[in-house]
């Protein structure tokens, strides 16, 4: 197979072939990032992008679900309302306003973070009132008790509508099994009792603790300078009081035994989710478990799991494997998803896949094609304005250098294959996972 | 407001067209290659579309269009099963292929200098395709398993299903993509085979790159790879045009679920049927009065106002190859049951019948048209599928560009107008998800047990 694939390679023209020995791009390709602190602590990403006049903004904060303490719903339901009712201004009030400039205004959280996105034109006559909505959602949501009642409602309905989808119900059974006691394992909407029981009060106490500007992180992308992203920054959040950075997350334990957990579902499939805490963002494993990871189940069409379980045996439609790092280990995952009579197959395959690749690794020509793979796609991956915006939110909120594009091919290719097998030895122990099985009878 | 919206109108048109240039080009054997410039970043995307899909389809093999994609990734003499995914994958590249009612599209996304490999790869597979018994074998286990996952264990989508089956009687339009699961297990490698062969041709094919590309280099090399594919007789499908609608049709679909749901539409037509070329245009801001963000009149009336929805949606495709529906959908809050919520939704109706929608409402959806028309463009992506998809169902790609200009065009009265003419009981489906319990309930776990977690 890999023969064949080198013959049709010398098929192709000569200057293709020439391009593979300059892989990683050059550096003018890359967005010049610009970092600064504002005076009440603000830590702030910029990339000047002058092609199309429109800016992209991300205002991040230390305020997830991980922050609920308890009150599972509790950083969602804040979240939510933020744009539900601000400055005096009515729900109804803010979408027409922004919507009437063409600006896309959206809040959201998940566990490590929640955000304020905008993206709107750059002309001041629809930037500047685009900001003014931005910063009245940001600064003065009014909480109105009218509003939280709704979305109280909304959000039972929400969580009642989840427990139709085997996936969904799949991915909580997961966290709740694998993180235990950890904050990441509750639900990040909730549930039906959780958030019955929120009050308002502690919705506006948790605004109050966590949405200051030592706990925040900007991130900028669009048509303007640094001078006018410097004011543009300011307008926003002036007014944020400094308030304190949010405590780090407590670390997350490893999980020391396996654990097999079954939910009923009427569904005509089994969904599988297994795994077990993974690594954090900064990670020093990083590299070589992502590039590990690739070849074993992160590869898209072209994966040791892609290939044994779907294209082999046509067990199941979608078949991975990933890291999501978080500020604590967040969880490597496998999943898939088979005919209910098909799940003992599928489980011993997706296993023992698995557990030959902790033993031995990834093949020298599998390591070379993964790298290929995620270098020569490096320019994919910074091609839009929103996609550079993704990455300077993770920079800022996680605290990576600010050279991480700048030398991410780098650090892949000097991944070796002793140190996958190494990193996946020490990291990942599959005799000590979580499985969970979501489905009908057979 | 009329201030921004001038505004809007000059932005648009000082922007749009330096927006990138559109090169069209056609091949000898019949194949049309249309190039967009897009030089922010060293990328291309190549994407190769076929004019064909399940509304070209007929009882007894649906789903055969989206079966056979999946097969297009199964080898050619030159490239056998998996070798096409590794080459690209090894070029940095990522790829797929999807399915519609009218076209089925593959594609690659590649650091520009890669296009030559997107343009051998894909001219190679179509026309020597290889489509082998053992490998479809397993393809078909798997197409099963992605119905399964996409219609049989949701309940709206399975809603969705039959209630698409039962608007239509004869269109085409009612047929799945993913096919029923009886013509699925049905299904021959001949069926495969003979589809292939009917579609799968230059003549046939439209290829769309954006990219940091000179047009005419890719002409090149499109004629390089491309040229000696011998194209086919193309007998377009019967036109299957559906009979009147003589009254209001109502559908109950029961299935376990914890929520109810409700999907109306309305027969309507679509720009390439339309006798009146404004009125697509005019369905389409109809539909974004309703439903075109948090300030429109569904989330504003419905969800935040009477609070009888949770949620609240409209749907309509005005570029579509048949005439279809205008949709109404929509989960009941709480406390009100599904009766209340289409209840509600034909009030709303009626009011869109009964006066003109406001100039402020009217000029919020065009300010937004023109936003958007700026924000696409940060997708390279996106707008090859808009010339794709255009140019898939037999419209000219120019269309893109005239939308703005159309949509800001529309009328009060227009909207008003199209309103009252296709939103009437006669042309109406209606289906409700009635939830059936769940049963849920979590059995005992095998070998889990409290003190798992340790340090």
């Amino acid at each position: 197979m890999v023969t064949s694939i080198t013959k049709s390679l010398q098929g192709l023209t000569a200057a293709v072939l020439l391009s593979w020995l300059f892989v990683v791009p050059a550096a003018s390709a890359m967005p010049a990032i610009q970092h600064w602190v504002t005076d009440n602590g603000v830590r702030v990403y910029f990339v000047a992008a002058p092609e199309l006049p429109m800016v992209n903004i991300n205002v991040t904060f230390a305020a997830g679900s991980a922050r609920d303490d308890g009150h599972a719903g509790l950083a969602n339901m804040t979240s939510t309302l933020l744009d539900m009712g601000a400055a005096g201004l009515s729900a109804d009030e803010i979408a027409s306003r922004a919507e009437s400039l063409g600006a896309e205004l959206a809040t959201g959280s998940a566990r490590d973070m929640a955000w304020i996105t905008l993206r709107s034109l750059s002309d001041a006559a629809y930037l500047q009132p685009a900001l003014k909505l931005l910063a009245d959602v940001i600064n003065r949501p009014d909480f109105n008790e009218k509003d939280f009642a709704r979305e109280r409602e909304r959000t039972l309905v929400a969580i009642r509508r989840s427990e139709q989808s085997p996936a969904t119900v799949a991915e909580y059974t997961f966290f709740s099994s694998v993180y235990g006691d950890h904050p990441y394992a509750p639900r990040p909407g909730g549930t039906i009792e959780s958030v019955s029981a929120l009050q308002l009060d502690r919705i506006k106490a948790f605004y109050k603790r966590y949405y200051v500007a030592n706990n925040a992180v900007f991130s900028i992308i669009g048509d303007l300078d640094r001078k006018a992203a410097g004011q543009l920054v300011e307008q926003v959040i002036a007014q944020l009081p400094a308030g304190k950075r949010a405590a780090a997350l407590q670390s997350v334990p490893v999980l020391t035994k396996a654990q097999e957990q079954r939910v009923y579902h009427p569904s005509t499939q089994t969904h599988v989710r297994m795994g077990a805490p993974g690594m954090h963002r900064g990670d020093p494993d990083y590299f070589a478990l992502y590039v590990g990871n690739h070849v074993l189940g992160g590869g898209g069409l072209v994966s040791r799991l892609f290939e044994e379980v779907r294209e082999k045996r046509g067990l199941s439609y979608s078949v991975n494997s990933y890291f999501s790092p978080m500020e604590q280990n967040g969880p490597y995952l496998f999943s898939l998803q088979t005919r209910n009579d098909q799940l003992d197959e599928s489980l011993l395959v997706m296993r023992e896949t698995l557990q030959d690749f902790v033993e031995k690794g990834p093949t020298k020509k599998e390591l070379i094609a993964s790298k290929k793979n995620i270098t020569g796609g490096f320019p994919l991956r910074i091609a839009s304005n929103s996609s550079i915006l993704d990455y300077l939110t993770v920079i800022g909120f996680y605290d990576l250098p600010l050279d991480y594009l700048e030398v991410f091919n780098d650090r892949v290719m000097a991944v070796t294959r002793q140190q996958i097998i190494d990193a996946f030895q020490r990291r990942v122990s599959p005799d000590t996972m979580a499985t969970i099985i979501v489905g009908g009878d057979s | 407001m009329r201030r921004l919206l001038a505004a809007g109108l000059l932005l648009a048109s000082q922007l749009l067209p330096a927006a990138g240039v559109v090169h069209e080009y056609q091949l000898d054997n019949g194949l049309k290659l249309i190039v967009k410039e897009d030089h922010r970043a060293p990328v291309v995307i190549s994407q190769v579309w076929y004019k064909v899909g399940a509304s070209y389809e007929h009882d007894g093999i649906t789903g055969v269009s989206h079966v056979l994609e999946h097969m297009m990734f199964k080898g050619t003499d030159a490239h056998p099963a998996g070798q096409f995914s590794r080459i690209i994958s090894e070029n940095g590249g990522s790829e797929n292929a999807f399915t519609s009612k009218d076209y089925t599209a593959y594609f690659q996304k590649l650091e520009k200098s890669r296009l030559p490999i997107s343009f051998e790869l894909e001219a190679d597979r179509m026309r020597n395709l290889n489509l082998q018994d053992e490998e479809f074998q397993k393809e078909i286990k798997v197409v099963m398993e992605e119905r399964r996952l996409r219609t049989e264990d949701k309940p709206t989508a399975l809603t969705y299903e039959q209630f698409g089956a039962t608007a239509f009687i004869s269109s085409s339009v009612r047929i799945p993509t993913i096919g029923w699961m009886n013509d699925l297990e049905n299904m021959q490698l001949d069926d495969l085979q003979r589809w292939y062969e009917r579609w799968y041709a230059p003549n046939n094919a439209i290829v769309v790159v954006v990219g940091d590309v000179e047009p005419d280099e890719v002409f090149k090399l499109a004629k390089k790879y491309f040229v000696s594919l011998k194209p086919e007789v193309i007998m377009p499908p019967k036109p299957r045009i559906e009979p009147p609608q003589k009254g209001r049709r109502d559908i109950t679909v029961r299935a376990p679920a914890e929520v109810p749901y409700t999907i109306m539409g309305y027969k309507a037509p679509v720009l390439a049927t339309a006798g009146e070329r404004w009125e697509p245009y005019a369905l389409e801001v109809l539909a974004n009065i309703m439903d075109g963000g948090d300030s429109s009149r569904f989330t504003r009336d419905l969800v935040r106002g009477s609070q009888v929805a949770s949620s609240a949606g409209a749907g309509y495709d005005l570029y579509d190859r048949q005439a279809g529906l205008f949709l109404l959908d929509g989960t009941p809050a709480g406390s009100h049951s599904v009766a209340e919520l289409q209840e509600a939704l034909f009030r709303q109706v009626r009011q869109l019948q009964d006066e003109p929608v406001t100039e402020a409402e009217l000029s919020r959806v065009k300010t937004t048209v023109v936003a958007n028309a700026v924000y696409e463009l940060d997708s390279a992506f996106y707008q090859a599928m808009k010339i794709g998809q255009l140019e898939a169902v037999g419209l000219d790609w120019r269309l893109a560009d005239e939308y703005v200009e159309r949509i800001n065009a529309v009328t009060a009265a227009q909207v008003q107008a199209v309103a009252k003419k296709y939103l009437v009981e006669e042309a109406l489906t209606v289906a409700r998800l009635d939830p059936l319990p769940m049963e849920t309930g979590r059995q005992p776990s095998a070998n889990s047990s409290g003190g798992a977690h340790g340090h």
